[in-house]
């Protein structure tokens, strides 16, 4: 389709061409025009929010959810800045959100206009790129170009701020495939010759170890099948970063458990004495290395990454290799194969016995009561009884989180969505309802803290108003958990504002929502209580009242080392020396 | 990607590092970098640079390519070895950036920049400094009884020499544009 026709029209039509089907959005005076073609349309669904903030959550749900780019149409000003926090969110964890902003008409841009703000010069440091549209007639090219951006090489978020008079002037329409896309053109096809050095190393190793990432899911169900059959075929161990989990599955014999400063002590340990280590699609976050000198200080290792700049921004690799990972993965697979299949049995077989020791720590062992619900409990019991289901998690930030990804399996990508690289409290409810729109047949639980919860909870209207049948489980310890933990370990138990008073009775606010809510205190109820929620046809929220002080165990002490892990409360004293007080 | 070679060792740049940041030799770079000419291509540069907390010695920017509307950035910046790859690859993943040139690295390659200097003065100062200026090959662009400007082309060393020998002879005012710089040869 081509041919004359207003920018508001043409945004609608350029989205339509994307094969974009939900745009999360609020309306407001410099995007009417564009809110005028919605509401003359049936092939696009608009979902209302109630906080822009909420909208690109959701947007961001969707994407983690469906792999496609997520959608967002806020207004100017206010509308632009309530979505800040939402794109640095999915700047940090590459997650592709195409976000339009209304703005001033072009003739007041610089007047301080009302509900002007300086939006691209706000989002340029938070987005992947964007755009200030001024002339009608290349809208819809930018548009096009937007989705492109945002979708190719590592994803992320961009932005299109459209003044209110090119939304309304009349232009030429460009279809997706008359757009120059332009050089933005990202390698994914990997260097051979650095693939097969890989290879080499591979067939020697004696303690290797996958140390896996959010660009598999990024990169597509096919990666994380080649995942699965790499790890199958070599028989090496899979460890994942918070953002990967999923890729391979939870209950697949390779995998030894998330990484990382709440990851399992067989996790950490095996990266600290592995000789090979293969990152595939991870970027060495801060919560996976700890100490940068001591990290992982006898092991070679190479890094599979999209992103040029990941390779040797934090830990020094001995290869770097640039692409994608599932085409990566493709052709290590076809080497390996083509040289004869070879890997050091022995040396395998040596260190699965170390791992398996290690494994016999049971690290997430916890103390368990008749008369509280233990936060660890109450996950057990909600993955012994949602298991077997096609089952979405989002969470919220802090204990809770830690304990969701400890506690719960996911046997497929795209099943886990949470806030990793920003830590985005507020973000796990409206990303539950962004996933239901996707999947609306779909089981969806937000595992929230009630602290987290309640920052963007009005949204709880949306999922009414949507009937999006998403679950709260808020365990809620009336405390800022990761917080209170922190100044107990760190801070001479001095709980500067870390507990929650005047909380909400979560039932009757369910209720005011028009949905349903129970709350339970009892271990020996949990189990009906989950099944409530669970079979329950609606939105429902379920106040899980559980231990006030209980701590976020296995815990690697900031500015420590991978072996230097704290296994629980005997071993915290003085375990955070002045040197680590220091970092976050 | 073959400027990701750096040798080991150099990867200090990291929140949970706590050595002393000067136990590495800071090297100087002149990277050359090639631009879609739009709108806050410059902004998204320099605030790649601020929030990354990486120094900027010197930076001019002009349209090269009128037609293509293309710009050549010249940035001096410092930085440890790896600092310096790491910079390399932010810009190199900006989305208008097509092109990153480290002239330092990459082989020979000149440098120039363009000074005025005005010098207010009278008498042997004033002889003194149209003196130095023939050595240093200024030309004068303007000139009052008390006064010269000088246009000075050159590296940015012979410009500094320059500046401190104007010093005493009364310099009031220093323009400076920046260093430009291309590879040599073909």
């Amino acid at each position: 389709m081509s041919g004359q026709m207003t920018g508001a029209r043409m945004v609608v039509q350029a989205l339509r061409d994307q094969g974009v089907d939900t745009v999360f959005g609020y309306p407001g005076g410099a995007v009417l025009p564009i809110y005028d073609e919605i509401f003359q349309q049936n092939d696009i669904r608009h979902i209302l929010v109630r906080h822009e903030q909420g909208a690109v959550h959701m947007a961001e749900g969707y994407a983690r959810s469906t792999g496609k780019p997520g959608v967002v149409l806020v207004t100017s000003g206010p509308g632009a800045t309530n979505a800040v926090t939402g794109l640095t969110d999915a700047l940090l964890d590459s997650i592709p959100l195409v976000v339009l902003t209304g703005q001033v008409p072009t003739f007041m841009i610089g007047t301080d206009g009302f509900q002007e703000a300086d939006t691209v010069g706000i989002t340029r440091p938070c987005t992947k790129h964007n755009w200030l549209v001024k002339d009608t007639d290349k809208l819809a090219e930018t548009i096009h170009q937007a989705f492109h951006v945002a979708t190719q090489g590592r994803p992320g978020p961009v932005l299109i701020d459209i003044p209110k008079d090119v939304q309304f002037a009349t232009g030429t329409y460009v279809a997706p495939k008359a757009t120059r896309t332009g050089h933005y053109q990202p390698k994914v096809k990997g260097d051979i010759d650095l693939i097969t050095e890989l290879v080499e190393w591979m067939e020697t190793a004696q303690r290797p170890i996958l140390y896996t990432g959010g660009g598999l899911i990024n990169s597509g169900p096919g990666a994380s099948q080649l995942l699965r059959e790499l790890a199958d075929a070599t028989g090496f161990p899979v460890t994942s970063t918070l953002m990967g989990l999923g890729a391979y599955p939870a209950s697949g014999k390779n995998w030894i458990g998330m990484l990382g400063m709440h990851g399992l002590y067989e996790a950490n340990l095996a990266m600290h004495g592995c000789d090979l280590m293969i990152n595939l699609g991870a970027r060495f976050d801060d919560r996976i290395t700890g100490r940068i000198a001591d990290f992982s200080p006898r092991s070679k290792k190479a890094h599979v990454d999209i992103d040029p700049s990941s390779i040797n921004k934090v830990i020094h690799v001995d290869l770097g290799i640039v692409g994608d990972v599932g085409h990566v993965l493709e052709d290590l697979l076809k080497v390996w194969k083509s040289r004869g299949r070879k890997v050091n049995k022995e040396g395998l077989a040596k260190w699965w016995a170390q791992i398996d020791e290690w494994k016999a720590k049971k690290c997430l062992t916890y103390r368990n009561s008749d008369q509280v619900i233990k936060p660890q409990y109450a996950l057990e019991r909600l993955e012994a009884l949602t298991k077997g289901r096609d089952r979405y998690i989002t969470t919220e930030v802090g204990q809770h989180q830690m304990w969701a990804a400890q506690f719960l399996g996911f046997d497929a990508p795209n099943r886990w969505m949470t806030s990793g690289g920003l830590g985005t409290m507020g973000y796990g409810l409206p990303a539950s309802i962004g996933v239901q729109v996707a999947h609306p047949d779909a089981l969806v639980i937000n595992v929230a803290g009630e602290a987290s919860w309640l920052m963007n909870m009005q949204e709880m209207g949306t999922a009414v108003q949507f009937r999006a049948p998403v679950k709260q489980f808020i365990l809620n310890n009336e405390r800022l958990g990761m917080v209170r933990q922190w100044q107990q370990l760190l801070h001479g138990e001095r709980y500067s504002h870390s507990w929650s008073e005047s909380l909400p009775d979560f039932v009757k606010l369910a209720e005011a929502f028009g949905c349903k809510g129970a709350k339970v205190d009892s271990p020996k109820d949990l189990d009906d209580a989950i099944m409530a929620m669970i079979e329950y046809d609606g939105p429902f929220i379920l106040d899980v009242l559980v231990e006030k002080h209980e701590n976020c165990f296995p815990m690697i002490p900031s500015g420590k080392p991978h072996n230097e892990m704290l296994l629980g409360d005997a071993s915290t004293e003085g375990a955070i020396q002045a040197g680590g007080a220091v970092l976050v | 990607m073959s400027a990701l070679k750096i040798k080991k060792g150099s990867s200090s740049h990291s929140a949970y590092d706590l050595r002393d940041p000067n136990a590495e030799i800071i090297e100087a770079h002149t990277l050359a970098v090639m631009v879609d000419n739009e709108v806050g291509v410059l902004a998204r540069v320099i605030g790649l640079f601020s929030g990354r907390g990486y120094n900027i010695d010197s930076l001019t920017v002009a349209e090269v390519d009128h037609k293509g509307h293309r710009s050549r950035i010249t940035v001096v910046t410092r930085g440890t070895p790896a600092v310096i790859e790491q910079i390399k690859a932010q810009l190199g993943r900006l989305v208008p950036v097509h092109e990153v040139h480290d002239l330092t690295v990459e082989g020979p390659s000149v440098e120039r920049e363009l000074a005025l200097f005005k010098v207010v003065g009278a008498g042997e100062k004033r002889i003194e400094a149209l003196r130095l200026a023939e050595i240093f090959r200024a030309n004068v662009v303007d000139s009052t009884l008390e006064s010269f400007v000088f246009e000075i082309t050159g590296t940015p060393e012979k410009i500094d020499a320059f500046a401190e020998l104007m010093r005493p002879l009364g310099l009031s005012d220093v323009a400076r544009t920046g260093v430009a710089a291309l590879a040599r040869g073909a």
